[in-house]
């Protein structure tokens, strides 16, 4: 006979307005002690599945049966209740309230007791599983990793036996994925039922028992982890067999085109965010940007593209070299760049936020890179649109009309649109930050074609990235950032994934340290 | 847990869920049905205060704007004015820059015409009218314009709270007002008539082609409709304004100077409340006070947000809230003052309770629960 | 002199306080309330309208009993507060409305129902004067301590108020350790800050929403209350409300999100308003109807340049909360 399940999914369905079904009658198990990796394309609804058992959401149709009995979770509190905990991929921390306070918020003091009450069992916790909390800092002095430890705890002091993990090593190194795992590995020998939420293939076949699969809001089928393979799983997640390899094409005509010298930046704290970063960019390459989130990536881009302050000291110099011109760009501003005719791409990380305005269809937001040309008063309105329409065939967006604001489009539509309009700049330096978060396989397949062509084409390509996996795969040089420092450059053909990520969080010196140590 | 396993057999009756799209039309009889359900919460309240038909009430109301000609003109003669204060609001609004002052604005405005028809006119410098018509209006829009453009450049640079900026700017321009109607009344308090001889100044066509005296004024109005309808689709400064109104950082990512633009439209923002104070003293009043403006710097700012920034969609909504305030002005005569002109603000507001709280069921919609499973279980 | 001076300043701070102390508790749940000025007009109306009954009640104003002079205006303008904070709450966190837009409104409101109501009353006592006065109401408002007499400058200066005087400070002080020590104060904080994170902690982001601006408002209301019973000894004359109200919320940011600054606030900005006209008894300043406006916008520069100041520092703890103005919604991605 069958053990009751600990959890149990029946029918369920749950739709987004009137296009978008996000779940379409799932049905699915998961088990006492067992860790369940649940994977699927981005879009395929893991999230918004994981979010109904946790109260964020409620379905439209269907049950859930927790041990057997069905029940309604109604908000994150009867989840709670029933001692569900989930780890959101955005954390779910109030930045200036201590990791107490975080834990605190929300509960009874007659069953918390005192914030002294509460340390002293945060620590037992700690102890048990080896985890490390510092209970008077505030969330935003925390790295992320410290961020996500105290989302674990701070389930776990709430007495959660089912835990739900998103995405939880998308921002780790490989080393904090390993503790986390040695983490998750205990909590499974006390019984603890996990759920996590993943893409990472390889993480799936070193931490999970079985494998749930979802496609497109549905669900597919459930494997045993020991039966899988990267390819048997992606062709079950994909629908159909994909190429899983990445091309470096080689171009052989090199040459240089950004010189960063000494820059140093400070976020808007006041707070070093670059320290002394010197490196070169060629044309004909892609350059990549490793380190852990926060590592002073952003400032790196945004000072180069114009928008971020440099302090004294600090060159980025542009290589012209069929002119043969050198221009300075620091202390110029975004349009004086553009004025200089150097020909900058930028795809930045908040695509709705940064790169385009969500109210705007695909025609206005072509307009933001060409709306000041020509002397009339007036906007041209044919040429972005007559570019959106291009965009659009060539890049297969889909979007019910160039005029639909791009903000209801999915992510990777959303994407399609920004690199489609960064390209059609001609540019001579195309900067790209994460350009795949949160893309399914076959988009972020069509963005590494584009970041290829357009590295044949001479182009400069920066390109910072979260996967280890792709940056090895798809990059000549990788630029490893620690703390706003420069930590080293690697050869992307001959580096290993363990080398990077040592060099993402110890700083050269540190390292020779902690090899002669280990 | 036990809390959870009691909860268990109560079902949530429903839940929201957020509306993707909506058909136009749809979403305009939901707006309709808002409109007109206040109405009648107007009139059970009208019943409760004054016990008459409601109906009755409504055709005084009607009345209030369409009896007589002098009462139509006057009626278009007061939406124009709000019309002027609300597009001068808009272009700050749709940039997000909570625009508050409008009332403050209108009043320098105004004084700076007045300062221009008492200098320059029959007690001062006697110009002639060429010479000073063009003079009055300029110095309104540099006067409008200067009041405007202060806050804005504390909140471009320092990002300063702009919402009570502009507010208390509103109370500094009430107390010069203040000291200029003491100083020109010689105590009594109230200007009178500038120019009350010569009609120096005064911004109205002759009597022989417009009888009302607010033909010109309602004709710029139109016009400003049109022209700042054109500037916000259409130009590249309106272009500007929206991507800073939807995101200040996609604006610095592709090259706007974002405190220019702030600057900009502040100026913009500021000399049209100018013109609209200049409409007031020299088209209207001929007179200033610091009621003036008479809270339609506020209401303005109403009218343009109800109407989505859109300068034509203005012209219903700013009907809408003048044929309140002239209706209830009509009340006070036929209900032996029990409706009294401040009346008229409670009807506005609670239309636009209504108003921007029906926008929730635009935007979000109702789901019912199903009991298909129970019905199988039992 | 400066026990006058003093006390003269606590009577002009306190209805500040009032609704600066109700719009940081509203503030703190992530409410942007722009309707403090209507909702000190329709908590002081209310509180007319509940004395001008009670006064009209009395066969003469000597049987007047104190505990229902002073419960009946009082219970008056909490309910009207009351209220207002709830169609204010209603409009943002039950529909989201916008919540500028709605506060903008909020006032209109609250302004025309204050001085629509007072209008009704003025035509009801046909008074020559536009006015409406609650003088036996308000003397029992403005009763001090017996005390006050025998203690000389000491008595003026502490004792000397009457009694909202000190429910306004002890509020202060109690919504200060309320949000900085108590567990509810932390989950209210924790729902300005990120109402999604609030709600993940099973926090009902709702219910504090809606209590924190319902009760906000009844404290503001009291505002409104405390200047037509003390301010105007019991007159109300449909104006001087509106300005106070958005002094108050001025008054908020300056300091910083903290009822506890916000007595010593309260306390500089009536100093300020009154100092002009004890300088003239010295003949310091000359004040005249010529020169009268200048002082009177005084406490508006003085508000404009403290905003700009404020805006200069940029520590993380001095800064609203995180979520301020903006409306929840769980389901939002």
């Amino acid at each position: 006979m069958q053990e009751v399940p600990a959890i149990r999914f029946e029918n369920i369905t749950k739709a987004f307005g009137t296009k978008v079904v996000a779940n379409k009658n799932v049905t699915m198990d998961i088990q006492k002690g067992e860790i369940m990796a649940l994977l699927g394309e981005n879009g395929s609804g893991k999230t918004t599945l994981m979010n109904m058992l946790s109260g964020i959401y409620r379905q439209d149709e269907g049950q859930i049966y927790i041990n057997g009995e069905e029940v309604q979770i109604t908000s994150p509190k009867d989840a709670y209740d029933l001692g569900i905990g989930m780890i959101h991929q955005h954390f779910k921390l109030v930045d200036v309230f201590t990791a107490i306070e975080n834990i605190a918020m929300g509960m009874d003091k007659k069953e918390t007791g005192s914030n002294k009450d509460i340390t002293e069992k945060v620590q037992e916790i700690c102890d048990k599983y080896g985890f490390d909390v510092d209970p008077k800092k505030k969330v935003y002095n925390m790295t992320v990793s410290e961020k996500q430890t105290l989302e674990i705890v701070k389930t776990l002091y709430r007495g959660a036996n089912m835990l739900i993990l998103d995405e939880p090593t998308a921002v780790l190194t490989p080393q904090e994925t390993d503790k986390l795992f040695a983490v998750m590995r205990n909590m499974k020998a006390d019984g603890k039922s996990i759920i996590i939420i993943t893409h990472k293939l390889n993480e799936v076949l070193a931490i999970s028992d079985r494998v749930a699969i979802l496609r497109k809001g549905e669900y597919i089928d459930t494997v045993l982890t020991a039966e899988a393979s990267v390819q048997s799983l992606t062709d079950m997640m994909v629908g159909e067999k994909v190429e899983l390899d990445i091309d470096r094409p080689e171009v052989e005509a090199k040459e240089k085109r950004i010189g960063v010298s000494h820059l140093t930046c400070l976020d808007k704290y006041g707070v070093k965010a670059l320290d002394d970063v010197t490196f070169d960019a060629y044309g004909g390459e892609i350059l990549g940007i490793a380190g852990i989130s926060g590592s002073g990536q952003k400032q790196l881009l945004e000072a180069i593209a114009g928008l971020q302050r440099c302090e004294k000291g600090s060159s980025i110099v542009y290589y012209d070299n069929s002119n043969n011109v050198e221009t300075e760009m620091v202390g110029m501003t975004v349009s004086e760049i553009k004025k200089m005719g150097v020909s900058l791409a930028f795809v930045p990380e908040d695509r709705l936020g940064m790169g385009l305005v969500g109210s705007m269809g695909m025609s206005d937001n072509m307009m933001l890179r060409s709306y000041k040309k020509g002397h009339s008063p007036f906007t041209d309105r044919k040429g972005p649109r007559d570019l959106a329409l291009r965009v659009k065939d060539e890049l297969e967006v889909l979007t019910p009309n160039v005029t639909t604001p791009v903000r209801k489009l999915s992510g990777g539509n959303v994407q399609k649109v920004l690199v489609g309009r960064e390209i059609a700049s001609e540019p001579t330096v195309m900067m790209a930050a994460y350009a795949v978060r949160g893309l399914d396989i076959n988009t972020s397949y069509t963005i590494y074609r584009l970041l290829n062509e357009q590295k044949k084409k001479g182009v400069a390509v920066i390109y910072v990235g979260e996967d280890l996996d792709v940056l090895l795969a798809l990059c000549d040089r990788i630029a490893v950032l620690c703390g706003g420092k420069l930590n080293g450059i690697v050869d992307g053909r001959t580096a290993t994934k363990e080398e990077v990520g040592l060099m993402m969080t110890h700083l050269n010196e540190e390292k020779q340290e902690v090899q002669a140590n280990g | 847990m036990d809390k959870a396993k009691t909860k268990s057999a109560r079902e949530p009756l429903f839940h929201i869920v957020k509306r993707t799209d909506i058909p136009f039309w749809k979403a305009w009889i939901i707006r309709i049905c808002a409109v007109l359900a206040a109405l009648v919460v107007c009139g059970i309240i009208i019943v409760l205060l004054t016990g008459k038909n409601p109906f009755e009430m409504y055709k005084f109301m009607w009345d209030g704007s369409f009896k007589t000609e002098r009462k139509f003109w006057k009626m278009i003669q007061d939406l124009a004015m709000l019309l002027c204060i609300a597009l001068a609001v808009t272009p700050a609004f749709k940039m997000r820059f909570w625009n508050i002052g409008a009332e403050g604005q209108v009043l320098i405005g105004g004084l700076g015409a007045a300062i221009c028809m008492k200098l320059l006119g029959d007690d001062g410098a006697q110009l002639s009218n060429e010479l000073l018509l063009p003079i009055t209006i300029l110095t309104a829009v540099v006067f409008g314009a200067v009041w405007g453009v202060i806050p804005s450049i504390f909140k471009a640079n320092w990002n300063t709270n702009e919402t009570l900026f502009t507010l208390m700017m509103n109370y500094i321009a009430i107390q010069i007002i203040a000291y200029f109607t003491f100083i020109w009344s010689s105590g009594s308090n109230t200007v009178g008539k500038l120019n009350a001889q010569s009609h120096a100044g005064w911004l109205q066509l002759p009597k022989e082609i417009d009888k009302s005296g607010y033909l010109l004024n309602i004709l710029i109005v139109v016009g400003l409709t049109v022209l700042m309808f054109l500037y916000l689709r259409y130009s590249k400064q309106g272009y500007e304004i929206s991507v800073v109104g939807e995101s200040v950082n996609t604006a610095r990512y592709i090259g706007i100077n974002v405190k220019k633009v702030v600057i900009r439209t502040m100026l913009i923002s500021g000399a049209l409340c100018g013109i609209a104070g200049l409409l007031l003293v020299a088209g209207t009043d001929q007179s200033i006070t610091a009621e003036t403006a008479g809270g339609r710097g506020y209401t303005a700012i109403m009218v343009s947000w109800l109407a989505k920034f859109n300068p034509f969609y203005m012209i219903l909504t700013a009907f809408i809230v003048v044929f309140l305030q002239r209706g209830a002005d009509e009340l006070q005569t036929q209900t032996d003052r029990i409706i009294n002109a401040d009346f008229a603000d409670i009807l506005i507001a609670i239309i636009i309770f209504f108003i921007i709280g029906c926008e929730f069921f635009i935007n979000y919609s109702i789901k019912f629960r199903s009991h298909k499973k129970k019905e199988v279980e039992a | 002199m400066f026990a006058a001076f003093f006390h003269r300043a606590v009577l002009q701070a306190i209805s500040l306080l009032f609704g600066c102390t109700g719009e940081i508790l509203t503030e703190k749940s992530g409410n942007l309330n722009l309707g403090i000025p209507g909702i000190m007009y329709v908590g002081g109306i209310s509180g007319v309208i509940g004395g001008f009954l009670y006064e009209n009640s009395l066969e003469s104003k000597d049987d007047a009993n104190w505990f229902l002079a002073i419960f009946i205006p009082l219970i008056c303008c909490l309910i009207g507060s009351l209220i207002m904070g709830l169609i204010y709450c209603f409009l943002t966190t039950t529909l989201r409305a916008n919540q500028n837009v709605t506060g903008l409104a909020l006032t209109t409101f609250g302004v025309g129902i204050g001085k629509y109501f007072g209008g009704v009353l003025i035509k009801l006592v046909h008074a020559d004067v536009p006015s409406v006065t609650v003088s036996t109401t308000s003397n029992f408002y403005k009763a001090s301590l017996p005390i006050a007499q025998d203690l000389g400058w000491f008595g003026e200066m502490f004792f000397g108020y009457g009694f909202l005087a000190y429910t306004a400070i002890i509020i202060a002080v109690i919504a200060a350790v309320f949000l900085k020590r108590t567990r509810p104060g932390l989950n209210l904080r924790a729902v300005g800050e990120n109402p999604a994170t609030a709600d993940a902690a099973g926090i009902s982001v709702t219910k504090y929403k809606y209590l924190a601006t319902c009760i906000g408002s009844m404290i503001a209301g009291m505002g409104g209350l405390y200047y037509v019973m003390n301010n105007a000894s019991g007159v109300w004359s449909n104006n001087g409300l509106d300005n106070i109200g958005w002094l108050a919320i001025a008054l908020v940011i300056f300091t910083v999100w903290k009822p506890n600054f916000a007595i010593l606030g309260a306390f500089l900005f009536g100093a300020l308003s009154i100092a002009p006209y004890y300088l003239s008894l010295y003949e310091i300043v000359d004040i005249n109807l010529r020169t009268k406006p200048f002082f009177d916008m005084l406490p508006y520069i003085v508000t404009v340049i403290v905003l700009i100041f404020n805006s200069l520092r940029k520590k993380r703890e001095t800064q609203p909360p995180e979520a301020l103005g903006l409306s929840y919604f769980r389901e939002d991605r």
